[in-house]
């Protein structure tokens, strides 16, 4: 047992560090500090800044443009990232349809997709949630029918995460109406700019459009879209979700954040003196740090463990991330509730120009607040998790 | 980075979990309780002759150079077992104390009788009104002639009873918060002017409320710097809080086994009632939390090493937190998923409940320990 980084891990964070330091764009970091939206144009620009050093798509396996890195390189990366900040790959091509594509599709698929999900040629958005199918993903009804050389699609998809930006989606569909829920599931990729594709936004309660719902109205496909065999497309959703273990504690935005409030709160003045001197305030903040810390280290372990003994069976402490993390990002979003006050209230009325630096940092606090319910919502809701670990890791 | 455990320490921990399953099931620990002193000499003569009572000393000590890895795995399968024997008090602290200050005519005097099961210490170092701070020291340690008069009282010291020596802290100069002017003290139990008032504790444990009226050292007591020790107190505390934590960890996994094994056997409406959600999510929520505390615990086992003495405890007191919003957790739900059968001495749970509850309120709660992090500019 050994738990430092080597001297190799230190380094490779350093130059990871560097290159965030002199390529991100400075005003889409001022943006995310912020907690605001970046623009499509902004997203894409770093995104190809990232794909030509070579690292886009750094997980994939080398021959589809991988970088070949640890676990450990892939957690460092990962973090830097995420605490520097700089926008995050693009999951819905990166990690999610892309891993699916190279691993299920055909060599004429990979050719076709791969090299332009790494450039984000191509922006692809995930066709799984329907209004009556949340948590209960394989009760979906929209509907793939083969007429000849195509399929047709007819149904509906909701929370399709910006799907007003997207050229691609990948959809689940069901094939077979006859066999048992799960058995009769397809994964069809088509574009988005077909006829008979509607995409309706969604405003959510921090008034932000980030997702959609989306109609397919006799959507004509080219057969040649499925990905992998008719009917096994609950399988590859299930290995594309199983994917992206270690992601979603999303330690660096947490961490990124409370340097934030810890920032503020030596700046935002209660009772005459910074709230960071209010010893209430300073020991919820140090409870956050601490129980992140706690969570960093468990990452740390489902990481040492993947790459010590490969992805196939998880460390049961991978469950504990997604609960965790959510939690943490939303108590996060709470502590600067708590250090904004009064001047939460107020509506963007500044806009996102950074004219205004006095205000420009409250803006998008209570907005942020709200959004963050969704964390323990998405990605399968915290109860469908302590369902998991009852069951998988328990045995109840 | 490397989680995984080492050959050598695999072995040892097949070792120790070998020799607690053989000799100290539940029915075997109830006998442990009632022997002189209220545990077993035959037990720790068996930890003694497996060398894990020389775990931590150096091999020029006749020790096995072990670190904090080892002692971690001591102290979590201890913890399992729910363990009386006194391996806190003698190897981590009265054994820290001597690794760390002690002299070499020390060392010779006392490792020995530790690492063959001989001899057992005891700290004393609580007194009636210091609480958790450690500087904060009301006993006193006058110089006369070479050597030192100790006049104090000194309260739940535990193993406080049985204990050959004492490691005694007291002040020898300034007021008593004041952070320079403590030292600490070889004492032996049976040196004159020691009294002591002995107690089974709430988890079973034996403890001593110790009175020293005149008590006459030798220039030879003082382990490291009469005057200035409290850096030395610090460090061997630390350990300490470190190795209750990964006692910790251990009794939470025994906790959360037996507690899941109960739900899933106690039968109710013609079910077991582990098929509920309501339980299940609260078994979940045990599980993360004991997973939160033992990453927690190998952190502070990482944190031991860590030179900078802040850094140091700053770390080890926020997994000491960690630690204690866990174990206030799973010790609290695994009564309370029981049922009534949780509420009884005959079950083991509650024993296990207990012991947990302890080590929140040893060497600092949880409060305390964030205050303490907060105040150092907390985490990041």
């Amino acid at each position: 047992m050994d738990l430092a980084f080597t001297k190799e891990e230190q380094a490779f964070r350093e130059e990871v560090r560097s290159f965030f330091r002199d390529n991100v764009p400075p005003d889409t970091r001022r943006k995310l500090v912020e907690g605001r939206h970046l623009t499509k144009d902004e997203m894409v620009t770093w995104w190809r800044i990232l794909n030509k050093k070579g690292w886009g798509v750094s997980h994939w396996p080398t021959q589809y443009g991988g970088t070949g890195w640890t676990s450990v390189q892939h957690y460092i990366f990962n973090e830097e990232l995420q605490s520097y900040p700089a926008p995050q790959p693009l999951a819905f091509g990166v990690s999610m349809v892309g891993p699916v594509i190279y691993t299920f599709g055909n060599e004429e698929q990979k050719k076709k997709y791969l090299p332009r999900i790494a450039n984000v040629d191509d922006w692809w958005c995930q066709g799984f949630s329907e209004p009556g199918s949340g948590s209960d993903l394989a009760s979906l009804k929209t509907k793939a029918e083969r007429r000849g050389d195509k399929w047709i699609i007819n149904g509906q998809k909701t929370w399709t995460t910006l799907a007003q930006h997207a050229d691609m989606i990948f959809c689940l569909c069901r094939t077979d109406n006859n066999a048992k829920k799960q058995m009769g599931i397809s994964f069809i990729v088509f574009s988005m700019k077909s006829k008979g594709v509607t995409v309706r936004p969604i405003q959510t309660i921090d008034g932000g459009h980030e997702v959609n719902e989306v109609f397919f109205d006799d959507v004509e496909v080219p057969i040649e879209n499925l990905i992998g065999e008719e009917n096994k497309g609950w399988d590859y959703a299930k290995f594309l979700l199983g994917n992206e273990r270690t992601g979603i504690a999303r330690v660096g935005v947490s961490k990124e954040r409370l340097r934030r409030i810890r920032d503020l709160a030596g700046k935002v003045e209660s009772a005459g003196k910074p709230i960071i001197q209010d010893a209430a305030f300073r020991e919820k903040l140090a409870a956050c740090e601490i129980e992140l810390k706690a969570l960093e280290l468990t990452q740390l372990r489902v990481v040492a463990d993947e790459g010590k003994h490969g992805k196939g069976k998880p460390n049961p402490a991978s469950s504990v991330l997604k609960i965790k993390g959510s939690e943490i990002q939303q108590t996060t979003t709470e502590l600067l509730m708590e250090v904004i006050g009064p001047f939460a209230a107020p509506y963007d009325v500044h806009g996102d120009d950074g004219s205004n630096e006095a205000m420009d940092w409250t803006a998008q606090i209570a907005p942020s607040y709200f959004n963050n319910r969704k964390v323990s919502i998405y990605g399968g809701s915290n109860e469908i998790q302590r369902n998991i670990i009852a069951k998988a890791v328990l045995g109840l | 980075m490397d989680f995984d455990l080492s050959e050598e320490q695999r072995l040892l921990k097949e070792s120790i979990d070998g020799l607690l399953t053989d000799s100290y099931d539940f029915e075997q620990r109830k006998k442990y309780m009632k022997e002189k002193g209220g545990w077993s000499r035959a037990v720790w003569l068996k930890l003694a002759e497996q060398g894990l009572l020389g775990l931590p000393f150096s091999e020029a000590d006749g020790g096995f150079g072990g670190g904090g890895v080892e002692t971690m795995i001591v102290m979590e399968a201890l913890g399992k077992a729910l363990v009386l024997e006194p391996y806190l008090a003698t190897v981590v602290i009265g054994g820290g104390f001597l690794r760390h200050a002690g002299t070499d005519a020390q060392k010779a005097a006392h490792i020995p009788g530790i690492i063959d099961g001989s001899k057992t210490l005891a700290f004393a170092q609580l007194e009636k009104n210091s609480r958790y701070d450690l500087f904060d020291v009301a006993t006193t340690a006058k110089k006369k002639g070479d050597g030192w008069v100790i006049d104090g009282e000194k309260f739940v010291v535990l193993n406080g009873e049985n204990a050959d020596t004492l490691v005694v802290t007291a002040r020898t100069k300034g007021d008593r918060r004041d952070k320079t002017g403590i030292g600490v003290f070889l004492v032996p139990a049976n040196a004159r002017g020691v009294t002591k008032k002995s107690y089974p504790t709430q988890d079973g444990l034996h403890a001593a409320d110790i009175t020293l009226t005149g008590v006459e050292v030798g220039a030879d007591a003082a382990i490291g710097n009469p005057e200035d020790s409290l850096a030395l107190i610090e460090r061997v505390v630390d350990e300490a809080r470190v190795a209750l934590c990964a006692e910790a960890v251990g009794l939470m996994d025994e906790s959360l086994k037996t507690t899941v094994e109960y739900i899933k056997t106690r039968k109710q409406f013609g079910v077991a009632i582990g098929s509920f959600q309501s339980l299940q999510h609260r078994a979940s929520d045990m599980f993360v939390a004991t997973e939160q505390a033992r990453s927690m615990s190998m952190f502070a086992t990482m944190a031991n090493d860590f030179e900078n003495a802040k850094e140091r405890s700053n770390a080890i007191a926020a997994a000491k937190v960690q630690i204690g919003k866990s174990l206030k957790f799973v010790g609290q739900q695994s009564i309370q998923l029981h049922g009534g059968i949780g509420m009884t001495m005959e079950a083991k749970i509650g024993h296990y409940f207990k012991r947990l509850t302890m080590i929140e309120n040893t060497f600092g709660d949880t409060d305390y320990h964030q205050r303490r992090v907060a105040d150092a500019g907390g985490l990041v």
